[in-house]
């Protein structure tokens, strides 16, 4: 039996990477694919400690993250996609029409 | 027949109403006949109404016929009821009578004006609110008909308002009398507060039953009389009136010389318990009154224009009316209000005449000897300067006589009254000066017409010389039903038949020798100035001109009308404008506006400083979101 | 009455303003004639209100109530003398509005309309709303309407003036919304129920330190609304950039709002705290009076002008409500319809002038009379009914007003009186430098004189001028039970004012329910 807490380490190290990648990286696809591995760092975590606990409902919000971010890719590659033909740029640092 | 006399004022009402609806659909010669028969119908009303008084007992007055409840709200009920007694019968007369007369002649005068039939609809109106003034019943309504003559006033002088002249005066007659009435309505309020009531009836008897304290009378008095300077153009209100003879001269005649300039006299007659009770007040009308009879002459003297000499020789006599309400004889009042209708209406119709023959000629120093061309206009004229003047068996002579003895007898219980007596003396040399000068200068001497206007000159049609010759011949015998009471108290029967609505308190007598001497002296002063008119302009016109020069700061004053208009401008009008300005510029737009301004700009400021957060990156954000994911933490967690 | 007539009042125009959604803004005068076809039934509809409200009773008549959002947030309406009129004035209006816009407004005529029917719905419930909450809804809902009609169909500045219009308006009712929800909590707190019903509220005692903050919030509210000297820049701004109809509701009705507000909510609510205030609200009130003539006097756009005669005009209503007394406040009351009629009326008038040569400045015109004779009587006409001539309806306002405030204090109504100069001075000053003087320029020689349909919506303000002037016992009699029954409230409370004794408690006692109102009760559960 493999202890509950390397999971969560592993978890851990997940989401670490996948912040640090969405703060280093300066196109918007990979920094998506970091938001897509901090959600399923999240859902280790979530499926673990379901499992230590014995319970149902960490189950059920991890196969709800996994709908969530299948429709959540979809929709932010064609915005990504939207993007790319009117500014000819996935850089994210050169979309910054929400400016104030 | 008396039951209809609340019929009086509602007729020329009428005629008003259909005037101003259809007017301009109607034919001129209709609009005329209406616009005279409407007055004419009053008048008959008037009279058969006035009959029936006199043949009531005294105790039934007065008539009163109370038509509906018109404010009613808490305390403050009044009524809308008109009322008939021998005082608002005489005005009811004088309004309608004298106004008939003018309504007729101005049938000629204007005849060629394109405002006709406005004329006579305002003219109506006119007569409509006179007759709602003199015949209210109550103070309230009163008032109603005392701003309505303001306003018909206001709409007659600047009948011809293309003029900037006659728009000017029209508006300062208004003002001038709001300014009046304001102490007016004041008036009004203390007494509807201290009395519950604005009834003349209800007020009388509070007065007679002691409700009220001689200090808060006096204090109301002299609030009311206030009004009664704006209306009546005494001092310091009276600067209105020789401007608003920019408007046509029937309207002149009628509204400020005849009726609505005299209303103040009526008015005080009206409250004449509350006037003997406070004697302070009474002198100060008396006051008033007598200085004003004497300085409008002395304006009188230096005047050229014949229409702005007879606006000062009226607020002149209305002095005189003042100061016989002031010294207690206000029977006396009214009687030289009532002759007074009579020969200034006159006066000022024959200047009418004249400026009809002479093409709208009013300075008299382009007139001179006009007797010849105006056969008719000049002895009427003559006669209005006589009655004025004050010869003897002439109405103004009997009217004037009445006061003048009054003062003189009141006189016995304080030199003040002597004082009073004496500026009625001189004011009356001077109006007998200013009156002759002005006869000489226009009818007398050499001709000094400007060629062009000779040519034109005739005299003026029927319907405008009748007129004349009606008043000239009441000018004469008017006075006949006031006689002095020394030749016997039965022929005053003016006094007597006013003796129920005017309680003459203090009995004041005369031995019968003083009473003829009085009369001499009058007598003699208006002779006397005849006199130095004649020697001033007919002997000698050098004198005159000499004088001028000779005093050249006295003249300068008096021919300015002592800077007055000008003085009043400098202290009130152009303050309060220029004051007005700089509160708008820099209060109203800098200091509230620029707070107001000020909040937006600064709440502005502060999104603006705000905004730098957002960057519109997505990596800010996501930093910023971070920092808080952990600062949570840290708080959860420790 | 079975039929829910307030309802059908209320919602009418609104009505009408969906139905007007559907047809083609194309065709121009059957929009119009729709519109106008709708005011007018609204106001056949609320005359039936006047001919059977009952002047016996002072509380509210024709009640409707419903229950709506729960949380004691219930559709509950009903008018009373005071309200009565102020509908009617608003229903009146509404016809000769749409009649004055008629050519006035040429672009987007269908918007227009539509935003003006919306407008009326507003003013009407806020005269009707006995529920707080929905008085609020309306209250606030009233302003988006305004706010499009000044700033689309305005003049060059009008998104400064409507911005500064909303601002002003938003900033105070947010405090009284605040102030409400205050009351709500405390009123659950003294007796477990939900409630926003204004009446529940008339039985609340507050302690008068409390009462002087939720005082003052509904105060600024209102004294904005009016506006009370020092919050009344926004008038002027807001007048001389709107339209000339949005001009008419705004001077004849909306000001009047604050007005009601005083006399329905911060007076019956806070006594006490009006004790305090009356000598500084009193004070505000004629400084308005004096500081707004004199503005008036010197302005130079005839609109601005008018507005600022507002401002001195509703100055006077408002020391008559501080006087608070039956004759001043029954004064005030017929005031504020009468300046509704003659500054309405004002405003018409200078919107004629300014469709025929498209200025506002009064030194642009002169000798009009000449060209416009007809014109110039009806001018004349209103122009005296604002300056308070007797045998016009300014006067019998004016007079009760002053005397009301006489009896209160010599002092104020003598200063206060000082309007009926100022008054005479700027409306007559502004009639002779447009109307009278020769004929300034060859632009006025085009005028024509006003055609039909302008005589058509100036002869029924002009008659009514005369007949509250004349007759004015129906509007009188109508509002003096209403208004006694006002005062009383007001005066009863005035012991408290000494009993403060208790200063932590907000509530110091809640008044046991008369027998009657709990009638009523079982009546509404029953049904």
């Amino acid at each position: 039996m493999i202890p509950t807490n390397y999971f969560l380490i592993l978890s851990v190290v997940l989401f670490v990477l996948g912040a640090i990648a969405f703060f280093v990286k300066r196109d918007l696809v990979t920094q998506f694919m970091s938001i897509e591995i901090m959600l399923n760092a999240a859902n280790l975590a979530f499926i673990t400690l379901a499992r230590s606990a014995n319970s149902a409902d960490g189950q059920i919000i991890v196969f709800f993250i996994i709908t969530v971010a299948a429709a959540e890719a979809a929709i932010g590659l064609a915005i990504i996609l939207l993007i790319f033909r009117q500014k000819k740029t996935i850089k994210s640092e050169d979309i910054k029409l929400m400016k104030g | 027949m008396t039951e209809i006399f609340w019929l009086i004022p509602f007729i020329p009402a009428a005629s008003t109403l259909i005037l101003a609806v259809f007017g301009k659909k109607l034919p001129k010669k209709y609009v005329s006949f209406q616009a005279c028969f409407a007055v004419f119908a009053s008048f008959v009303i008037s009279a058969i109404s006035a009959v029936g008084l006199l043949q009531t007992a005294h105790g039934n007055y007065p008539l009163v016929k109370n038509l509906f409840s018109w404010i009613q709200a808490g305390s403050f009920q009044v009524n809308l009821s008109l009322m008939f007694d021998p005082l608002s019968a005489v005005m009811a007369l004088v309004v309608s009578g004298v106004g008939f007369i003018i309504h007729v002649y101005s049938v000629g005068y204007m005849a060629d004006d394109e405002g006709y039939t406005r004329y006579f609809t305002y003219l109506n109106l006119f007569t409509f609110s006179m007759l709602i003034l003199v015949m209210a019943s109550n103070l309230v309504l009163m008032f109603v008909g005392w701003e309505g003559v303001g306003l018909c006033s206001y709409l007659l002088i600047g009948f011809w308002f293309e003029k900037h002249s006659a728009a000017n005066a029209g508006k300062k007659a208004f003002i001038v009398n709001r300014i009046g009435d304001t102490g007016f309505l004041l008036g009004i309020l203390f007494i509807f507060i201290h009395i519950g009531s604005a009834e003349f009836t209800a007020i009388n008897e509070a007065i007679s039953g002691g409700a009220i304290s001689v200090g808060l009378a006096t204090l109301i008095a002299i609030l009311l009389f206030v009004g009664a300077t704006g209306k009546s153009a005494q001092i310091p209100l009276y600067v209105w009136l020789p401007d608003a003879m920019e408007g046509p001269t029937p309207v002149s005649a009628l509204i400020h010389a005849a009726t609505m300039v005299t209303a103040g006299v009526y008015m005080v007659c009206r409250m004449n318990l509350l006037y003997t009770l406070s004697e302070t007040a009474a002198q100060v009308v008396a006051l008033v009154g007598a200085i004003t009879a004497v300085y409008a002459a002395t304006m009188a003297l230096t005047q050229n224009d014949i229409k702005r000499v007879l606006a000062y020789s009226t607020i002149s006599q209305i002095g005189y009316m003042f100061i016989g309400c002031g010294v207690g004889a206000y029977a006396a009042g009214m009687f030289h209000l009532y002759t007074h209708a009579f020969f200034k209406s006159l006066l000022f119709l024959a200047a009418g005449s004249i400026m009809h023959a002479l093409s709208g000629e009013i300075n008299m120093k382009k007139m001179g000897g006009l007797r010849k061309y105006l056969p008719l206009t000049y002895p009427t004229f003559l006669i209005g300067a006589i009655a004025i003047a004050g010869v003897p068996f002439f109405s103004g002579f009997f009217s004037k006589d009445a006061i003048l003895t009054r003062a003189f007898a009141q006189g016995q219980y304080s030199a003040f009254y002597y004082f009073i007596w004496g500026l009625g003396i001189m004011g009356a040399v001077l109006t007998a000066l200013y009156m002759f000068r002005l006869v000489f200068l226009t009818f007398h001497g050499e001709e000094r017409l400007d060629p062009e206007v000779k040519k034109h000159i005739h005299e003026s049609p029927k319907v405008m010389t009748i007129p004349l010759v009606i008043l000239a011949f009441f000018s004469v015998g008017a006075g006949y039903i006031g006689l002095p009471v020394v030749l016997g108290k039965k022929l005053n029967f003016f006094g007597k038949f006013l003796e129920p609505v005017i309680k003459e308190v203090k009995e004041v007598h005369l031995s019968i020798q003083t009473e003829w001497m009085l009369i001499a002296i009058a007598t003699f002063v208006a002779f006397l100035g005849i006199f130095i008119a004649y020697v001033f302009y007919i002997r000698s016109p050098l004198i005159p001109r000499n004088l001028a020069t000779r005093f050249p700061t006295i003249y300068k004053l008096m021919f300015n009308k002592y800077y007055v208009d000008e003085i009043y401008n400098a202290v009130f009008v152009k303050p309060t404008i220029k004051w007005s300005k700089i509160i708008y510029d820099n209060f109203d737009l800098k200091v509230i506006d620029g707070a107001v301004n000020g909040t937006a700009t600064a709440t502005g400021f502060a999104g603006k400083i705000l905004s730098y957060f957002q960057s519109g990156l997505i990596k800010d954000y996501g930093l910023i979101f971070l920092l808080g994911v952990i600062i949570f933490l840290a708080y959860l967690l420790f | 009455m079975n039929l829910p007539i307030l309802s059908l009042i209320t919602f009418l125009p609104l009505a009408g303003a969906v139905l007007l959604i559907f047809i083609h803004r194309d065709r121009k005068n059957l929009l119009r004639f729709l519109s106008l076809g709708i005011a007018i039934i609204t106001f056949i509809f609320s005359l039936t209100l006047y001919f059977n409200f009952n002047d016996q009773i002072p509380d509210p008549q024709f009640v409707e109530k419903a229950d709506w959002l729960g949380y004691g947030i219930n559709y509950h309406i009903g008018i009373d003398g005071i309200s009565l009129f102020l509908i009617l004035l608003t229903t009146f209006l509404m016809p000769i509005i749409i009649l004055s816009s008629w050519t006035y407004i040429q672009k987007r005529v269908k918007e227009y309309l539509i935003f003006m029917l919306i407008l009326q719905t507003g003013i009407i419930g806020v005269f009707v709303a006995l529920n707080l909450f929905l008085f609020y809804v309306f209250w606030e809902a009233m302003l988006i309407p305004m706010y499009f009609l000044i700033g689309v169909w305005g003049g060059p500045r009008r998104i400064y003036a409507t911005l500064k219009y909303v601002l002003f308006t938003m900033f105070g009712s947010l405090l009284m919304l605040v102030a409400i929800f205050f009351l709500y909590s405390m009123y659950y707190k003294a007796t477990g129920v939900y409630s926003f019903n204004l009446f529940d509220y008339y039985n609340l005692i507050l302690n008068p330190n409390i009462q002087i903050w939720l005082f003052l919030a509904f105060a600024l509210s209102f004294a904005i609304k009016i506006p009370l000297f020092p919050f009344h820049t926004w008038l002027p701004d807001a007048h001389v950039e709107a339209p000339t109809g949005a001009s008419v509701i705004l001077a004849a009705v909306l000001l009047k709002m604050g007005a009601y507000g005083f006399l329905r909510f911060a007076l019956p609510l806070f006594p006490d705290a009006v004790m305090k205030f009356l000598p500084y609200l009193a004070a505000l009130s004629l400084i308005g009076i004096i500081y707004g003539g004199l503005m008036a006097l010197i302005q130079k756009d005839a609109k601005s002008l008018v507005a600022y005669s507002s401002i001195s005009h509703m100055g006077l209503i408002m020391l008559a409500i501080f006087a608070l007394n039956t004759e001043a406040m029954e004064g005030a009351i017929y005031q504020m319809l009468n300046h509704g009629l003659s500054t309405g009326a004002l405003f018409l008038i200078v919107g004629i002038l300014y469709e025929r040569s498209h200025t506002r400045m009064i030194n642009d015109y002169g000798g009009v009379s000449k060209q416009m004779p007809v014109f110039s009587a009806f001018f004349l006409i209103c122009m005296l009914s604002s300056v308070g001539l007797p045998g016009l309806n300014g006067f019998i306002g004016e007079i009760l007003c002053i005397f009301g405030i006489f009896k209160a204090n010599k002092l104020l109504a003598i200063l206060g009186i000082s309007t009926v100069i100022l008054a005479a001075g700027y409306l007559l000053w502004m009639f002779q430098r447009i109307m009278q003087g020769p004929i300034k320029n060859e632009k006025i020689l085009s005028f024509k004189d006003i055609n039909k349909r302008e005589i058509g919506y100036l002869v029924p303000i002009v008659i009514m001028m005369f007949w509250m002037g004349i007759y004015p016992k129906p509007f009188l009699s109508k509002m003096e039970s209403s208004v006694t029954h006002l005062l009383n409230r007001v005066n009863k409370r005035e012991i408290y004012f000494t009993k403060s004794q208790k200063d932590k408690d907000f509530l110091l006692e809640i008044e046991p329910k008369t027998t009657e109102e709990k009638n009523e009760e079982k009546e509404d559960k029953f049904r």
